[in-house]
């Protein structure tokens, strides 16, 4: 153990996801004896985060105003919305310039092992979405593994009543993966190639 | 962005291709007790004597989790590394015929395995999968007649994953949605206990998944039990079946007795059927040939919806225990030496011969696939009695590659004479063949 405050870093860092104790160590190590306009860089830039950045009040997707980008877009179709589990999906899928829908960001995936369940993600929110009928087509894009085809199939079984098109990426992602980490190519067919499953 | 997966056939003649398969190199790096190791190693057998702990299993135990990414002795990979290295790396050349395949693996505990293929790393070391097969002879096998059934149901998996490398894909997706369903279950059991609402909204889609994957398994493991059953019961006759009375005169078989083995599959998903034979029909050696009604094989659709429809009729039971009832994951291999199951009823004699021919059952299943396996026997005939050791060593003889340890000389067979190490503290020296 540190003295209080270093220990408190250690602490902190050690809270992120992904970084172990050892190396929430090295890098509270790290800050201490690096220059002192980088660490205030750094600490300025977690205070604006907080600050600034918030989350969309439609999709959900991060967000520098009350609308995101692409939800404040007049060019984007209202008709198709994408469904996906993080942010970081929205960024992968518009590297495929294949969609000029709009999304929603589920906030993760069904996981019963990581205690999330429906009432955990925004679907309540997608579904109010849905309500006015301008909306024709969902798509479930999910991550192609186990979690994001549960959540898929759940949505589909909410959805399939209301009479919206759900569609599902066509399959040739590789199975077990991150949307995040596909390819532009394979994720763009797999946008093309999407089939309908409600 | 690069690809996950390589694009092209890694290497063509992984399937279908004629060819014999064996080692020619096998490197170790801080694997086991090995800080470096590199070996050439030829066609035939190969046997490497030395006392217990100079290391020489862990030989085997390499070259097995080059071919099947798990250890025949350790569940973790942990012990695998040597002490104060960070990870252990497997090296091999496979050769196929008049092809060459060069994997290499490393071992990180705690994270993810590295692979690569001639020197190309691959998205995932399961992609390795099928380039080596093996068939393992060991002391533990004797667990698949006397152990639990989890035993006997790891024994079809690890063959289903050799035959198809594919179905490890399935196996993983059958076990993360059981986890998941299960804690789900289980969740909501304790929250029923604790007189708090329970959320099983999302049991039906984890229903659907499971049976999914489930019917995909139980079909491979219907067509795998069908197409051992033959073999089986030819593998126990020749390794059981009274021998010349100068080899073996303790042998358990006296001259003339039949003996039946055979091999049932209880499952799970079918119980709540009239017939719950729909998956490997009961059968014996003395009715050869009968036509076998309903192997599941090819109706996948329909063990889907019997599992679908089980699970439906079990609910109440599962929510209420909290456990997943009905599955691939709760079957039974069931063994019978003479009408009676092997587990319990079996002599040790008996039960090894089964063992053995569960083994040599699988390595001719192999061989018809076109797998050619190589043969890992560790330490084995040290476990049988002058007999069976002959015998097995006769039913190997055909194998492009046999790998053998054993404590002392004279454990082995002389009629498995090959190239000879003698493994010492770690050292492995060649000195015959
Ligand atoms: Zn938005």
């Amino acid at each position: 153990m540190y003295e209080g405050i270093v220990q408190d870093l250690i602490d902190e860092l050690g809270r992120l996801p992904g970084i172990g104790p050892k190396s929430a160590q090295r890098i509270a190590f790290h800050l201490l004896s690096a220059d002192p306009a980088d660490v205030r860089r750094l600490a300025a830039t977690l205070n604006e985060i907080k600050d600034k950045v918030r989350f969309c009040r439609l999709c959900f997707n991060v967000a520098q105003a009350e609308l995101c980008r692409i939800c404040s877009d007049q060019r984007r179709d209202p008709e198709q919305i994408c469904v996906v589990e993080e942010s970081k999906d929205v960024i992968a899928i518009e590297r495929t310039r294949e969609f000029r829908g709009r999304y929603h960001v589920l906030g993760g995936a069904i996981n019963p092992i990581g205690g999330i369940g429906p009432d955990d993600l925004h679907i309540r929110e997608l579904i109010a979405r849905l309500a006015d009928g301008t909306v024709t087509e969902l798509i479930l894009a999910t991550d192609p593994n186990t979690e994001g085809e549960v959540t898929a199939s759940y949505l589909a079984r909410q959805i399939a009543p209301m009479g919206v098109k759900v569609t599902r990426l066509a399959s040739g992602l590789p199975m077990g993966g991150d949307l995040e980490w596909a390819d532009e190519v394979t994720l763009g067919r797999a946008f093309e190639g999407r089939r309908v499953v409600a | 962005m690069t690809a996950r997966f390589p694009t092209t056939g890694i290497c063509s003649c992984r399937s279908g291709c004629p060819g014999d398969v064996h080692l020619t190199h096998l490197s170790l790096m801080d694997f086991r007790s090995y800080p470096a190791l590199d070996l050439l190693l030829a066609p035939g057998v190969t046997t490497f004597v030395g006392s217990n702990g100079q290391g020489k299993t862990n030989l085997l135990e390499a070259v097995g989790y080059l071919a099947t990414l798990g250890s025949h002795r350790v569940a973790s990979d942990a012990p695998l590394v040597r002490q104060g290295a960070a990870s252990a790396a497997v090296r091999a050349r496979i050769v196929r015929g008049d092809r060459a395949a060069l994997v290499e693996l490393e071992i990180i505990p705690g994270r993810a395995n590295r692979a690569r293929l001639n020197r190309v790393p691959l998205g995932r070391p399961r992609d390795l999968l099928g380039l080596l097969v093996m068939v393992l002879f060991a002391p533990e096998d004797l667990a698949l007649v006397r152990g639990d059934p989890v035993e006997r149901r790891r024994f079809l998996d690890d063959l289903l994953v050799a035959r198809t490398p594919r179905l490890a894909g399935v196996l993983a997706d059958y076990d993360r949605v059981l986890r998941q369903r299960s804690t789900l279950l289980r969740t909501a059991a304790a929250a029923r206990r604790g007189g708090r609402t329970s959320d099983l909204r999302t049991l039906d889609v984890w229903d659907a998944q499971l049976a999914r994957y489930g019917s995909e398994l139980l079909a491979a493991r219907g067509a795998l039990v069908e197409a051992l059953r033959p073999r089986v019961e030819n593998a126990y006759s020749a390794v059981a079946s009274s021998p010349a009375p100068t080899r073996s005169p303790a042998s358990i078989s006296a001259a003339g007795e039949v003996t039946l083995t055979r091999l049932e599959y209880h499952s799970t998903v079918l119980a709540g059927l009239p017939d719950q034979a729909l998956i490997g029909r009961a059968h014996s050696a003395s009715i050869p040939g009968e036509p076998i009604a309903g192997t599941p094989g090819g109706d996948r659709a329909a063990l889907e919806e019997a599992m679908l429809a089980e699970l439906a009729r079990l609910r109440p039971k599962e929510i209420e225990r909290g456990v997943t009832l009905v599955g691939p994951h709760r079957d039974e291999l069931l063994l019978f030496i003479n009408g009676r199951p092997a587990r319990g009823y079996a002599s040790h004699g008996e039960s090894w011969s089964l063992a053995l021919a569960l083994k040599l059952a699988s390595f001719e299943l192999l061989r018809d696939d076109q797998r050619e396996p190589v043969l890992l026997l560790d330490d084995v005939f040290a476990e049988l009695d002058t007999h069976r050791r002959a015998r097995l060593a006769e039913l190997v003889m055909p194998a492009e590659q046999v790998l053998v340890t054993a404590a002392v000389d004279a454990d082995v067979p002389v009629t498995l004479a090959g190239a000879r190490f003698e493994v010492v503290d770690g050292r492995v020296d060649h000195v015959a063949g």
